[in-house]
């Protein structure tokens, strides 16, 4: 069946779903992991995502960021010369130990480069435990 | 190369990258050496007026950066800081830092004077006016 056959026997909602089926391109950014006193550093380049899509989830030990990137035409009807690289969305996981205190990270997005401070977990302090004549 | 871009999350371009980072640990370190590839990736557009060129360098601010036009040629240049400061280890680096130069023959002139760049986010974006005898002209057919 062509397309346009499948088109006229479904209806245009099967094309917006099979449309909206099509997943984007889906990236892994680089990283650079660096630790600096009392916290461990990532730094992900999401070179194009926008600020405000950037998803970042703790969960279970894994932090997972995810970022939005839209697709960015600088005019309509350009004609292709030269393609070496693609435009998606980006996904990275890392698993992190439990040494990481997950209330205080802190991200921060510029220039394309996320940045984020995850500080190490205060070490429990030790305590002297008093013996009682019972 | 390009398949490696267009097809990123592909099982086997893992592998290829892989292989090629640990190839390109033994060449001279030198600026943006995360690889054997030209660094920045660029993609270049055109249309009868101009010719348009965008390249993703993040980490990389305004001052950062320089971009030249002579005649037919493109030149980006730049650098990028590793972390500064006292007692930074760095458990694992994939990202390049250094400077980086590449240079691009465009396949026709343009007017330096015309171009414009804008970074933003990471992303660089060059346009570049054709110069008067490489713009697109429109030639009336007439009838004999």
């Amino acid at each position: 069946m062509t397309t346009t056959a499948m088109e006229r026997a479904n209806g245009t909602k099967a094309q917006s779903a099979m449309t909206r089926g099509q997943r984007a391109p889906r990236f892994v950014p680089r990283v650079d992991i660096a630790e600096r006193g009392d916290e461990l550093l990532l730094m992900l380049d999401l070179p194009g995502a926008q600020p405000d899509g950037v998803d970042i989830d703790f969960e279970r030990g894994t932090l997972t960021i995810r970022a939005r990137v839209q697709p960015r035409p600088i005019r309509p009807n350009l004609t292709p010369l030269y393609c070496e690289y693609g435009v998606g969305d980006y996904e990275r996981s890392f698993v992190i130990g439990d040494e990481v205190d997950a209330e205080r990270i802190a991200a921060e997005f510029r220039d394309g480069v996320l940045t984020l401070r995850l500080p190490k977990r205060e070490q429990l302090k030790s305590r002297k435990i008093a013996v009682r004549n019972g | 190369m390009l398949l490696n871009r267009l097809f990123p999350s592909d099982p086997f371009n893992e592998l290829r990258r892989e292989m090629d980072r640990a190839f390109g640990a033994f060449l001279p370190r030198g600026a943006w050496s995360c690889g054997v590839e030209a660094f920045p990736a660029v993609n270049v557009w055109e249309d009868g007026e101009a010719l348009f060129a965008e390249a993703e360098i993040p980490g990389c601010s305004m001052n950062d950066v320089e971009v030249e036009v002579v005649g037919n040629q493109l030149t980006l240049k730049g650098r990028r800081e590793a972390l500064q400061g006292e007692g930074v280890t760095y458990h694992r680096q994939e990202r390049g830092i250094g400077e980086f130069t590449r240079v691009l023959t465009l396949p026709v002139e343009v007017q330096s004077e015309g171009v414009e760049a804008v970074l933003k986010d990471g992303v660089l974006t060059i346009t570049m006016p054709k110069a008067e005898k490489a713009r697109a002209r429109k030639i009336l057919v007439k009838a004999d």
